[in-house]
Parts: structure tokens; C-alpha cells; sequence
């Protein structure tokens, strides 16, 4: 299971934050080839971009690219990032399942005999994108995650954004739904005030209590602030033993029920309390009080 | 010879005289007697406000080869130290030995000076811009003495530095000689790094902008060690007496560098009742105490004091209770002003308070933890503030070896990649700090301790932090950068590097 609990971009066009990209500890680096990009340093940002992935050290970092749309060169950017072994593709204003499978296609196409297959994540940013969520998580195998781009889309519905974000529940919800449907990651749009630690803070505990796998970073300080939000407690490691536990129970017992703190554990509670374990375990997180 | 940290220094100095070499920081006991300046008096009726640096010089009269000292709390707004040596040329005097506790880019026209003859000896504890540039050049035949802030009130008090004038630029004076940092046009807080000189110097003279009605309040410096008073036009420039680094930085890797260090911090158990540290204005330093106030909010605790330069961030850490005392020897902003001056937890300290090591008992002492800079580290964990990659003086110890050697845990913050170069080196170009007063590492990659602290490593690793030897992350470094060549150094030495206490841990040697 790859964890994404922070996936930080990092402007493509920076040498010093590209060196430096790994040591901020994000479950994730995004080399950002676009929005961070001004259009005439372009090339110069994907020769630094494949330079870095193949020369800099992320550290544990996965590594995903965010290259242009298909429609401003997106495809020169698959031919030559996808060789120099990124781990995944952050695809900017994914809108059908048609256009995934086409991305799909460049990337094998692109890829070298042996090479690990680099997976697509899609950033939907707009309302059609929002409409076919369900369809481009099913797109491909290779999709493994759908991401929220909140500022591109709410600007699409003409709607205000707010730091509230009463206006983008609805496609919180939404995207949620369709990632869990599809059993791939979901990951919430990015905290736009780098210098509101306490905002970012909140709208990561928001964000996870709505199903949210992770959130995307548009600065390093709050790198931190998600994970902790992200991050299983150790009351919710304690809960999920305590689960496990009792399952164990009832099953040498020759039950296939039983209850812990008074409410029935079902399949999907067990569910929740294994992918709790495993998340605590490959975070090296302590076990927590029983 | 070869000193206790393995640097080649010459036996004997040109112009400097036998070379004692560092030992160890506290090997090197005192020998000598207090230097007092002649006893003076003075009638009922007489004055002491004259016209002008001129009739001060013919007063004393200044001569040739003396020693006249200043402090540097005007920082790059000083204009002093200008106005005094232009009025030495104007006069014809030559051969001025300049006792300048820092030296700033605003300094420029002692360069001039070099070369005309009136000044041909610096010594400082710091020094920056085209002075720096210029000694490194081999601007003077005899070598600038580089101190520590601690090291200069020691030379002062103890007769190595024998001072003949000490022109005290005063932001606040009266008539017969008592002076403040807090009020006037150049208000600059704290007149800490003066106090000594005005003890000890056997001429006093007060340069002030803003004369107050007798007495004065409060008085820094008494009106009973003070010579003359003299009003000249404007004694600083506030602008550049501010210190433009005391925002806390946006760059992610220093904060980053300054989280961890923050992180030791804690691991090491020090969050807790009585608390005091130390931390620079500039680059991540700052930083951590941003970081050290939420850890220390969080955990409801309250330190005991604060130490060395003071920035308005430290003043709010007093003001919200989170520390009871700020003991401060230079102030860098508005903030520090305002504060010395209307709180009594506040304290204005001298230089030898705060970092004299042959006295009985300096501030630094009582420090639990000390965060500070470096331009280079070795992997004996000696540190280089002087010099840069270049051989060219860009710095100097001020504090640095000071609080060093009195902290009981001293942290260094630094880049790993500083531009392009590794900051860990096998040999430090030039060794300022000595690497038994170094106890923790903490660069945007790892943090690496002191091997004399293996108790510390332990704490560190239990608290899960990133802790490798220092010369994995040198494997680091130099994986990504490669190893910097070596730079050519000419024979001259140009300045020589005392430890406080007047050791000798280092020379520079001219660049090409």
C-alpha cells in the first residue's frame, strides 16, 4: 500500500527545491511541469525535471510528475519524463475516461522494457471532470488515485471560493464516493494560505473526516500539519487492536460476531480497523493504549 | 606548532608577537593582573561638553600609534567611526590602531584610511563589506586581531588590549556624561559591547546627537568614567541601525533545519520549567525560537531568560510569560528599544557579563542550549564563522565561541549544500569555534552529534530523529556537489583568531 497522505508540489523550474524536494518528508513529491511553469521556461523545466529525477535523491518520497494537459503539450512531457522512471503521472484537468486510456497508451509507449509501470493519478479541476469521476478512476489499471483541484473548478462554476469550503462539499463528497468505489486513492484539494498554519490544520482534519486519503501541499511547512491530521491517533491504533482483537476472539470462540465498545464489528468496521494497523505499522507509528 | 585542534600556526607574528596556542577551552588559566586606566578628577564648575571631535582630539591629545576604540550597537547606520578617523586624517595623525567591536559595510572609508597610513592595526570581533575585503587582501602589514565578543571585554579588562580613547557613540547623553541607548533619534537599546571600554580605557568621549537635561535616566554608562561630551550632527542612520534579518524566514529548508533543531531541543528534555537559550537575528536561527515558543506554550512551561542580541521576537516570548528575564547585550530592532526601556525584567548587560571567560561568572554559562550558525563544520566539528569559500573574511566569532563554550547543549544550524558546497569538510578552511564546544548538527538532511556526547545521540535516536555520524552526512553532501578543490592562500597572514581566552586557534592567510 503506497500511503499519500501529503503530496507536495514542487516548482519544476527550481533547482534549489528540486535538490531539495525529498527532505521535507511529503509521502509524495509532485514535480510540477505545469501551473508552476511559466510557458516560455517549458523545456527548460522538463530537462530539469527528467534530470532530477534521475540524479536528485527524493529520499522515501513517491515520485509524480505533473506534466501539462494533453491539449498544451501534455504528450511531449510523457515522452520524456516517463523514462526517466517517475512513479506516478499527475494528470491536470482529467475530464474522461477516453483521454486516461490515451495517456495510458503514451505512457507504455514511452516506457522502457522492464521498467516499473508508472501509475496516473487525476487531478479533477473541472465540472465535467467532477461528472465523469467515476469513469476516469476506472478508466485504466494504472490509475490510482483521483485528486481535487478546488481553485480551477469552483472558477468553473462561477461559485466563490472560501476557506469554509461550503461551495466545493458537494464535490468533496462526490470525488470521495467515486475513488471508493473505484478502491483507489482520494486526495483533497491544496490549503492555497501557506502562512494560515492553523487553517491548513483544520481543513486536513475536514478533509479526513469526509474520507479523504491525503491532501495536497502547495508549501513544505505544511508538510507536518497533514500528516498529523492524516495520521492514525494512537486512541484510533488502540480501537483498531482492540477490533482485531476481538475478532480473534470470537472466531477461536466459533463466533462470527462480537462488539467492541458496545457496537457491533462488521465487515466494514473490520475493514477500517485493518487498514487503520497497516497505516500505523508502515508509518512506524507506536501501537496505541488498548 | 600545531594546536589542540590540529591547526599550523606560525611560533611568532609579524607584528603580533609570540603566538600562545589554544589548549582546550578551559585549559588555559588567567595569569595577569586588571589593567585600570589612571585616576582622574575633576573641579566643581568644570565642563565636559566641548566643540566638536576636533578639540576632543587636541585635548587628549590623540597621537600617533594610540589605540582608540568604539562599539558597533549602530551597527551599518554608524557614523562615528568615520567621522572620528576623518577627523584623525584631517589632523594629520597616523598609525591609529582602530578597537572596532564590529565592523560593517558602512565602514568603507577606513579602507582608505589603510592605505593613507592613519590607521594600520584593526582589532574586532566581526567584520563584513569592503574593510573585511580589503584586510583580506592584505591591505595591513600588521595582522587585525579577530576576538569573541567575550574575548574583547576580556583584552579590555585584562590589558591585551589596551585601550587609549574610547569614543562611545551615545544615542542619549547629558552634560556631564551619562549615557543611555534608549531614547534620541539613534536609539539602538542595549550599549552592552561599550561598557568595558568605558571602564577601562584611559580616555573617555562620549559622541552624542541628543543631549538630555542633567541627569539623564536611565544610565547605562556613568558620568564618572567620562572624559568629554560631544554633540555632534547625527551620530547614525536608524535605518541601518535595525537589523534587516530579524523576520523569520520563508525559506522551506531552514525551517525545516529549524523544526529539528527545535526537535532536539525538546528531545533532549529541556522544554521544562527554568529554561534558557540563546539564538541569533539571521537565516534559521530565528526560526527555532519560533518553533522552541510553541513547543514551550504547549507544554505550559516557563524558561528562565533569553540571551544575546534581542529581536522583537524574543520581547513578545517575555511579554506573553513564556520567559521571565531577557538578558540583553545588543538589541536589533525597535522591538528590543522599547522593551529595555520600559521593562525592569529587561536587562542591559556588558559584553564581559555577558561572555568574559576570565571573570567569575558570564551569562553564557547559564545558558541550557545556545542555537548558531556556521559557514563551514569539519568532522571534528570545528567551526568556521570568519572566512568564506573564497579564503575572504566574511564574519567573525562575536557571540559564537562565547556561547559555545558556556551552553550546555550548543546546536549548529546550517544548510547542508550551502549554493553549491558541502558545509562539512575534513578541515575547515578557518577554525573559529573549537569542536569540543559543538555538540549537535542539525542540517536539512540529518542531524549529526558530537561523539563526546553519546548520552545526547541516545536521546536524540529515541525520539526517532534522523541522527547519523557526521561523516555519513559528508557522504551526502559530496554525493550530490562533489568535493570542493582546495583553495590557493598566500604566506601573509592577515588576521589572526584568538579564542576568548586569547589563545590562538587559527590564522588567515591572505587571498590571491
Amino acid at each position: 500500500m503506497t500511503i499519500r497522505r501529503s503530496m507536495l508540489f514542487i516548482p519544476g523550474n527550481n533547482p534549489g527545491m528540486l535538490q531539495n524536494g525529498g527532505v521535507f518528508g511529503a509521502d509524495s513529491v509532485i514535480l510540477d511541469l505545469e501551473d508552476a511553469v511559466a510557458p516560455t521556461e517549458k523545456d527548460a523545466a522538463r530537462r530539469l525535471v527528467s534530470m532530477a529525477l534521475i540524479h536528485a535523491d527524493f529520499g522515501k518520497s513517491e515520485k509524480v510528475v505533473r506534466i501539462n494537459p494533453l491539449d498544451c503539450n501534455g504528450s511531449v512531457d510523457i515522452a520524456a519524463i516517463v523514462p526517466c522512471r517517475p512513479d506516478a503521472i499527475l494528470l491536470p484537468k482529467a475530464q474522461t475516461a477516453a483521454e486516461i486510456r490515451d495517456v495510458a497508451a503514451q505512457i507504455a509507449a514511452a516506457e522502457a522494457e522492464g521498467q516499473e509501470p508508472v501509475k496516473i493519478i487525476a487531478l479533477i479541476e473541472t465540472p465535467r471532470g467532477l461528472a465523469n469521476a467515476l469513469e476516469i478512476a476506472e478508466a485504466h489499471p494504472r490509475v490510482v488515485g483521483l485528486a481535487l483541484g478546488a481553485e480551477d473548478y469552483t472558477a468553473g462554476l462561477g461559485a466563490t471560493r472560501s476557506k469554509e469550503g461550503g461551495e466545493i462539499l458537494t464535490a468533496r463528497m462526490l470525488l470521495v464516493n467515486a475513488a471508493s468505489a473505484a478502491g483507489i486513492d482520494v486526495i483533497d484539494t491544496p490549503f492555497t494560505d501557506a502562512a494560515d498554519d492553523e487553517g491548513v490544520a483544520e481543513d486536513s482534519v475536514l478533509a479526513r473526516k469526509l474520507g479523504f486519503k491525503g491532501k495536497l501541499a502547495i508549501n513544505p511547512r505544511q508538510v507536518d500539519v497533514i500528516h498529523e491530521a492524516f495520521s492514525p491517533s494512537s486512541k484510533e491504533i488502540g480501537w483498531a487492536e482492540r477490533v482485531i482483537e476481538a475478532l480473534a476472539q470470537a472466531e477461536a470462540q466459533g463466533s462470527g460476531v462480537c462488539s467492541v465498545d458496545g457496537k457491533m464489528v462488521d465487515a466494514p468496521i473490520a475493514n477500517r480497523a485493518r487498514r487503520t494497523l497497516e497505516v500505523a505499522k508502515i508509518l512506524g507509528l507506536k501501537m496505541g493504549d488498548k | 606548532m600545531i594546536n589542540a585542534i590540529g591547526r599550523e600556526i606560525p611560533d611568532a607574528i609579524d607584528n603580533y608577537g609570540a603566538v600562545k596556542p589554544f589548549d582546550g577551552a578551559f585549559s588555559t588559566l588567567p595569569d595577569m593582573q586588571r589593567k585600570a586606566p589612571a585616576v582622574k578628577t575633576i573641579r566643581p564648575g568644570q565642563s565636559k561638553l566641548i566643540n566638536g571631535l576636533e578639540e576632543a582630539f587636541l585635548r587628549i591629545p590623540v597621537k600617533d600609534g594610540m589605540t582608540l576604540s568604539f562599539h558597533h550597537h549602530l551597527r551599518n547606520g554608524d557614523a562615528v567611526v568615520n567621522e572620528v578617523l576623518a577627523t584623525a586624517a584631517k589632523l594629520g595623525i597616523k598609525n591609529l590602531k582602530v578597537a572596532l567591536s564590529s565592523v560593517f559595510p558602512i565602514h568603507a572609508p577606513m579602507v582608505e584610511h589603510f592605505k593613507s597610513g592613519v590607521v594600520t592595526g584593526l582589532d574586532t570581533n566581526y567584520m563584513s563589506g569592503p574593510v573585511a575585503d580589503a584586510v583580506s587582501r592584505g591591505a595591513l602589514a600588521q595582522p587585525v586581531i579577530l576576538r569573541s565578543h567575550g574575548g574583547r571585554a576580556r583584552a579590555v579588562e585584562c590589558g591585551q588590549l589596551k585601550v587609549d580613547v574610547a569614543f562611545i557613540a551615545a544615542p542619549a547623553a547629558d552634560k556631564c556624561g551619562n549615557l543611555n541607548g534608549v531614547s534620541g533619534p539613534a536609539a539602538c537599546g542595549s550599549l552592552g559591547y561599550a561598557f568595558p571600554d568605558a571602564e577601562y580605557a584611559e580616555h573617555v568621549v562620549a559622541v552624542t546627537d541628543h543631549l538630555e537635561p542633567y541627569p539623564l535616566s536611565p544610565i547605562s554608562i556613568e558620568q564618572t568614567r567620562v572624559d568629554y561630551v560631544v554633540k555632534i550632527d547625527k551620530i547614525g542612520d536608524p535605518k541601518g541601525i535595525v537589523s534587516g534579518t530579524t523576520r523569520i524566514t520563508k525559506d522551506p529548508v531552514q525551517l525545516k533545519i529549524a523544526d529539528m533543531a527545535a526537535k532536539v531541543i525538546k528531545a533532549a528534555g529541556l522544554i521544562r520549567e527554568g529554561f534558557s537559550f540563546q539564538t541569533g537575528a539571521g537565516g534559521a536561527s530565528l526560526a527555532v525560537a519560533h518553533y522552541v515558543r510553541q513547543m514551550m506554550k504547549s507544554a505550559d512551561v516557563t524558561g528562565s531568560f533569553v540571551l544575546g542580541g534581542i529581536t522583537g521576537h524574543l520581547v513578545s516570548m517575555l511579554e506573553e510569560g513564556l520567559f521571565k528575564k531577557i538578558i540583553d547585550v545588543q538589541g536589533f530592532d525597535l522591538d528590543a528599544v522599547r522593551s529595555i526601556t520600559s521593562n525592569p525584567d529587561h536587562l542591559e548587560v556588558s559584553a564581559s557579563f555577558y561572555a568574559n571567560p576570565y571573570n567569575l561568572g558570564c551569562a553564557v554559562n547559564q545558558l541550557d542550549c545556545v542555537i548558531l550558525g556556521a559557514t563551514e563544520i569539519d568532522t571534528d566539528f570545528n567551526v568556521n564563522v570568519v572566512t568564506g569559500s573564497n579564503g575572504v573574511i566574511m564574519g567573525g566569532s562575536g557571540g559564537h565561541c562565547d556561547a559555545a563554550a558556556g551552553a550546555g547543549i550548543t546546536i549548529v544550524v546550517a544548510n547542508l549544500l550551502r549554493a553549491r558546497l558541502p558545509i562539512i569538510m575534513d578541515r575547515v578552511l578557518t577554525a573559529t569555534t573549537p569542536g569540543e564546544t559543538i555538540d549537535v548538527l542539525v542540517t536539512e538532511r540529518g542531524i549529526a552529534v558530537n561523539p563526546r556526547r553519546a548520552e545526547l545521540r541516545a536521546q536524540l535516536e529515541a525520539a526517532g530523529l534522523p541522527v547519523m555520524d557526521i561523516t555519513e552526512l559528508k557522504a551526502i553532501a559530496e554525493k550530490m556537489a562533489g568535493v570542493p578543490k582546495s583553495i590557493p592562500l598566500g604566506d601573509k597572514v592577515v588576521a589572526v583568531v584568538e579564542y576568548r581566552d586569547g589563545t590562538v586557534l587559527d590564522v588567515v592567510r591572505q587571498v590571491m
